[in-house]
């Protein structure tokens, strides 16, 4: 898709004017983190785990060469083919050969955000080949053309009543006077259609939640069984996975599953997790004929040793969005592209280009929630910083606020002429102050624009302080008692 | 205790403490002498850096910082009245020099002795009640870095509680951020504006009359919106209150006629 992060101002201030938007995300801002909060309770070791699951991945990075040949190897003796791709083009083009050779009209997708991060959807169509969408969120935006709002929840954007809309529109065969009040007749509605996607596809296409290397497994964890039906009923199945979705075992698989599903909705584990291997093999009931991997890297490997090294580890749990205020504040879509909150604002300049998304790195308050959250301990604040820095060094960004700053920075480095400004600047403002504070002030309207902004009391707390001055009962100075 | 026994703290006024608001200063130094130091505040104090390191000045922000480090290494102690200027010299200051082999030692040692004022009283000096006695219900805001990265939470509350006549009635959700974030609320006030409001109204759910927590850029910020929204909840710094100081105007307010 084409990035509207350069938009990001007038992309929030539309969200924040959108009413149903804000209600939908004054939901999401307490159902998720609360129940995190109690799936965190249930399990005494649930921090140790988060160190656990830290580890694991610090380490597959640091062999990151090692586990992905191991991987391959596994895929290969399993049956299955591995394609190596460096790009989004490379990958879109590999998937469009596997669906020509299978002679595909129809794919049925699960939920996958590097299938969005490669736009394949619109390639496909454009090729001639029908792509649908089986998860229920992806399903609604892909009737809407809109993008996902939110890593794991889609279409968290939308209220129950845009999406009965969104169905009316669409499925135009059925009586056009039908119930679609409840959440469940519209769970019921979007059912019955893709069953019969499901059994009419050719080539099934899922992400990976992980790809385990000993065993040459990816794992698909979703709520609504939808995985399964897309990587068993076609005859060919396509994961489209980045690189950094490596774990060494199995049982490093288990620790990290203990830690997302928990991180992401709060559940102790999803309602499906499926471990798929190879294609089927002669004393197998059912699965596919053919089983492909598209190993991209899209970006990846450059952030390795990189100051963004660490954003690697990243699962894709949504904890982060879900705690972020900023995210709560203006929903995925003002991010401008694939992915949002602070994971977003990490990773996309890393994939678009800084210039394209410097807004994205400055939109943080830098509290620290997403941190403390994050169950794979990533330091998104400090990397949100590390973006800045090379902000600062490139000159991106208004220079009038990058003057402000230096004049300030120059100031503060030079105490006896700070002092002195200080207490001119000070006495002047005290000056006008007499009610208080201020509604609106020169070179302030940033602040009060929105806010009063408090007056000095005339003189610094310095000056005071050596002039022999103390507080009192009132906070009043006592001079004449000290001197 | 004689004078000479008493430990020695460095005052780190904060920069907007020492410009807008001098009786959070005074109310430090009460408290910190009250818990038996010897209290100076070096005039050659400006800024911790904050605002150039978070915009990704870090050559300014290590000028800055060395020049608080050769002007507050020499203390036992150094206490700011703020969790974000102390988070910046503990956390940071060490973080802003990791590739310098001269400045990173001197950096650590500042932050091994470097807290937050209330933190400092509760966990360092043992102070368990400050004699203070306020009238009102109160609500205590989380600023984020004295809470995330000092892990200031129980401190402030515990001296708090035992003020005479103060009640503090709890929010919901105390520990989300106010939309400060230093210049962060003028470069996107209207993202500011809507967490500030959410914080507004936390506020107002729990019925006190005062609104108390431990960084003066939240409080301006909260106090602020407060005011434009023509509610009559007051903002103070909780150290006013420890040290009973809090007859003077709250943040924003006209002083009384005399």
């Amino acid at each position: 898709m084409q990035p509207t992060t350069p938009n990001f101002k007038q992309n929030a201030r539309d969200a924040i004017a959108n009413d149903p938007l804000q209600a939908a995300l004054g939901k999401l801002a307490v159902g998720f983190p609360m129940r995190r909060l109690e799936a965190a309770a249930r399990l005494p070791e649930f921090e140790n785990l988060r160190d656990q699951a830290r580890d694991i991945k610090t380490h597959v990075l640091e062999n990151l060469d090692y586990y992905l040949e191991a991987y391959e190897q596994k895929v290969v003796e399993s049956g299955g083919h591995v394609h190596w791709c460096r790009d989004a083009e490379e990958a879109r083009e590999t998937i469009l050969e596997i669906c020509q050779k299978a002679g595909a009209k129809t794919v049925t997708k699960s939920k996958s955000m590097i299938s969005e991060e490669i736009a394949v959807n619109k390639y496909l169509e454009e090729n001639g080949i029908e792509p649908v969408e089986t998860d229920l969120g992806e399903y609604i935006i892909q009737l809407r053309k809109e993008p996902p709002s939110h890593i794991i929840a889609p279409a968290i954007h939308l209220s129950k009543e845009q999406v009965a809309e969104t169905f009316r529109n669409a499925h135009i065969d059925l009586a056009a006077d039908r119930d679609l009040d409840e959440p469940r007749s519209l769970l019921e509605e979007a059912r019955a259609k893709l069953r019969e996607k499901f059994l009419g596809a050719d080539v099934g296409l899922t992400g990976a939640n992980m790809l385990i290397a000993e065993t040459g497994t990816n794992v698909l964890v979703t709520n609504e069984g939808n995985a399964d039906l897309t990587n068993n009923l076609p005859r060919v199945h396509v994961v489209i996975a980045s690189i950094e979705k490596i774990v060494p075992t199995l049982e490093d698989a288990s620790t990290i599953l203990r830690v997302l599903a928990r991180s992401a909705t709060g559940q102790d584990i999803s309602v499906y997790t499926t471990f798929c291997t190879g294609p089927r093999r002669p004393e197998d009931l059912d699965g596919p004929e053919e089983y492909h991997v598209v190993l991209l890297d899209n970006g990846r490997s450059e952030m390795i040793g990189s100051e963004f090294h660490e954003m690697l580890r990243c699962i894709r749990c949504g904890a982060c969005l879900n705690h972020c205020p900023i995210y709560k504040s203006v929903g995925g879509h003002a991010y401008g592209w694939v992915y949002s909150g602070p994971m977003g604002a990490v990773l996309i300049p890393n994939l678009i280009g800084m210039e394209e998304a410097q807004h994205l790195p400055n939109a943080s308050t830098l509290c620290g929630k997403c941190e403390s959250v994050c169950p794979m301990r990533i330091p998104l604040p400090k990397m949100l910083r590390k973006w800045r820095e090379r902000q600062f060094r490139a000159h991106t960004g208004a220079p009038s606020a990058r003057w402000a700053l230096r004049g300030w920075a120059w100031l503060a480095k030079r105490p006896g002429l700070y002092r002195w400004a200080m207490n001119v600047g000070v006495a002047v403002l005290g000056q006008f102050g007499g009610r208080g504070r201020f509604r609106s002030l020169p070179l302030a309207s940033g602040w009060t624009s929105k806010r009063d902004l408090a007056a000095p009391a005339g003189d610094t707390f310095i000056n005071q302080f050596h002039k022999g001055a103390r507080g009192d009962q009132s906070g009043a100075l006592m001079r004449k008692k000290v001197h | 205790m004689s004078d000479t026994a008493k430990p020695t703290v460095g005052l780190f006024a904060t920069c907007l403490v020492d410009l807008m608001r001098p009786v959070v200063g005074f109310a430090a130094v009460k408290l910190l002498e009250d818990a038996g130091c010897r209290v100076d505040v070096p005039v050659a104090q400006t800024c911790c850096g904050q605002p150039a390191y978070n915009s990704g000045d870090k050559t300014d922000a290590q000028d800055i910082a060395k020049s608080v480090i050769e002007t507050f290494e020499g203390f036992d102690y150094v206490v700011a009245p703020s969790g974000s200027c102390a988070g910046m010299i503990k956390d940071h200051y060490p973080e802003a020099f990791e590739d310098d082999t001269e400045w990173r030692p001197r950096a650590q040692a500042l932050a091994a002795k470097t807290y937050e004022l209330m933190s400092f009283l509760a966990d360092v000096r043992g102070v368990t009640s400050t004699g203070a006695a306020f009238e009102g219900t109160v609500t205590y805001h989380d600023s984020c870095s004295g809470l995330r990265e000092l892990g200031i939470k129980d401190q402030p509350r515990a001296l708090l509680s035992t003020v005479s006549g103060l009640h503090i009635s709890e929010g919901k959700e105390t520990e989300t951020c106010c939309g400060f974030g230093g210049l962060f609320c003028v470069k996107y006030p209207d993202i500011s504006e809507k967490m500030v409001d959410a914080k507004v109204d936390d506020i107002v759910a729990t019925g006190a009359d005062t609104v108390l927590a431990g960084d003066l850029g939240c409080l301006m910020n909260i106090a602020g919106r407060l005011q434009r929204r023509g509610l009559s909840i007051k903002a103070r710094h909780a150290a006013e209150v420890l040290a009973g100081m809090s007859a003077a105007p709250a943040i924003g307010e006209p002083a009384d006629e005399e």
